[in-house]
């Protein structure tokens, strides 16, 4: 049914306001099957907000969400079973403190999917395994250094097998050091063909892993394209300015 | 307990492991302390000395005067005796011990139902969505209730008024009906504890549990709860140990506890002291109970402290 080349996510015209305030002034963007797209921008120029309405922790004001081609925006659509098809990592990480590493990842697995303690907790020691975290399994988050604790974070998301993986400003609370292990995880998973939205500061996402970089201003889409071409010959001079502010 | 994860994590995360390195820097075996250091852990020392020979003496000296006061007044020999009569003590401690046997029972099923109440009270009234709406209604109204009336009207209204209904099959022992009055009051005010804790977990975990796909019931029972629970240990001790002394009131309806015992002795002997045995046991029982609540917010709070995010 879907393979490389298929529209996993598409945005048509999504609007969002707080109050009297918009956030996002339509915003188009599609996402195809196994490529990475990072949104860039400053702070407040709706990045955050924009991965919320994907994942419907946030309803929109006007526009489409479609997700493999089903409507998820329309009035009756179950954000449970919705948030089961997406991944969604935060800038804090989340774990859940009182539960180890392995009952963090094989919550979702467990309770969600109704999957058997036995092979939901093989499945997580894999996983696990596969990032270098199997030495973790039983530790507690408060045990962790930050960027295990988002690694641990990202392989939860990934325990449920989603369609798609939203990643929500995922290094900006990691001292600097920390933040090459979770950007070389993210890498990992682009190469194995996992479709991203990812929002950051960190131009190592822009440079290192990103298939397509969009430049938000103001709530709308200022400019995108592919990494080396926005980076190196940006058109609008918005775009300069905010590069020539973080480079 | 307490060590920051960060160090060994940073060392981890380069690819080097840590004992070697440890092992080879530290050697705290071939270390004594430079005369500069000595000279500050004596200075230390002699203050440790000093301000403990401090607070003996001024412990010492206000337990004099306090004590020369009350046995100089010219009733302390009457008051000694009616209050702190020792024979009339030892002759009333059978009694009040057996009648503490019910506080502690009606103590322990009463602590049950008011955590069970008081949670389900709670969870109500945190519920989202116009479905709950008259549930919300409804808690909020319990606890308005509950809270504001005096307890002892609570204890009158239900001793008295429930076996006015002549309801069958109804227990209407003092003991039954008192514990009924103490679980309602109680637990409307442990439902505002388990209130707390529930709103003092921080959204993003909600956020973070929905995400994964969880419902709201999962969320609450897998992830919210017990974060909540674990945070108002100390104060929901803190009520438990209200209730423990609380319970003295059933004494009220007749019903022969401590407190109960303690009076029907001193009408028969003429003197206060079973009163003073009574009170002397209940805060016996207390004392535990409000270590641990202190040992248990230490902890907490050494917690917090190490984790930071939490």
């Amino acid at each position: 049914m879907t393979g490389p080349g298929d529209a996993v996510l598409q945005l048509r015209d999504i609007r969002k306001r707080y109050g009297k305030s918009w956030v996002l002034r339509g915003i188009d963007l599609t996402l195809t099957e196994g490529t990475a797209t990072v949104l860039i921008g400053a702070s407040g120029s709706g990045k955050s907000t924009l991965l919320r309405c994907v994942n419907l922790l946030e309803t929109i004001d006007d526009g489409q969400v479609l997700l493999d081609g089903d409507d998820i925006s329309e009035v009756g659509t179950d954000p449970d079973e919705v948030r089961q098809r997406i991944g969604v990592v935060f800038q804090a990480f989340n774990l859940v403190p009182h539960l180890s590493v392995l009952s963090n990842i094989t919550l979702a697995p467990r309770r969600v999917h109704k999957m058997g303690r036995g092979q939901a907790e093989q499945e997580a020691r894999e996983l696990l395994e596969r990032f270098g975290l199997a030495d973790k399994a039983d530790t507690y988050p408060d045990r962790l250094s930050g960027g295990q604790q988002q690694r641990v974070a990202i392989v939860r998301a990934l325990a449920a097998k989603p369609r798609l993986l939203l990643l929500d400003e995922v290094t900006s609370a990691l001292d600097p050091e920390l933040v090459g292990e979770v950007l070389a995880l993210v890498a990992e998973l682009r190469s194995q063909g996992m479709t991203m939205l990812i929002a950051s500061h960190e131009m190592g996402f822009v440079r290192e892993i990103a298939d397509h970089v969009v430049f938000l201003d103001a709530g709308t889409v200022c400019e995108q394209g592919p990494p080396t071409e926005l980076l190196a010959r940006p058109r609008e001079e918005r775009t300069r300015a905010f590069l020539s502010r973080i480079l | 307990m307490t060590t920051p994860a960060g160090g060994d994590a940073i060392l981890g995360a380069g690819g080097v492991s840590g004992p070697q390195l440890v092992a080879s820097t530290a050697r705290p075996d071939d270390w004594t302390p430079s005369p500069r250091q000595q000279a500050r852990e004596s200075a230390r020392r002699r203050a440790t000395r000093r301000s403990a020979t401090l607070a003996a003496s001024s412990t010492l000296g206000f337990g004099l005067v306090v004590g020369f006061a009350v046995s100089q007044s010219s009733g302390w020999p009457r008051v000694r005796e009616s209050f702190f009569n020792v024979d009339a003590g030892r002759a009333a401690l059978p009694d009040v011990a057996r009648g503490l046997l019910l506080n502690l029972q009606v103590l322990a099923i009463c602590a049950v139902f008011v955590l069970v109440f008081g949670m389900l009270v709670a969870v109500a009234r945190t519920t989202r969505g116009p479905v709950t709406l008259p549930l919300r209604i409804l808690a909020a109204a319990y606890t308005d209730l509950f809270r504001g009336l005096p307890f002892i009207l609570v204890l009158l209204l239900i001793g008295f008024g429930v076996p006015g209904l002549r309801l069958q099959g109804l227990p209407t022992g003092p003991a039954f009906l008192g514990g009924v009055a103490l679980t309602l009051t109680y637990s409307a005010y442990v439902a505002e504890v388990f209130r707390a804790g529930i709103e003092a977990v921080h959204p993003s975990q909600r956020a973070a549990a929905r995400s994964l796909g969880l419902s709201y019931a999962k969320t609450m029972r897998f992830v919210v709860l017990p974060q909540a629970v674990r945070r108002v240990t100390a104060p929901l001790l803190n009520d438990l140990v209200s209730l423990q002394k609380d319970t003295g009131l059933i004494s009220v309806l007749g019903a022969i506890d401590a407190v109960r015992a303690a009076q029907i002795d001193t009408a028969q002997i003429a003197n206060f002291t079973p009163y003073v045995v009574a009170g002397a046991l209940f805060v016996a029982l207390t004392i535990p109970v409000t270590r641990l609540t202190d040992a248990l917010t230490a902890r907490s709070d050494r917690r917090r402290a190490a984790t930071g995010a939490l």
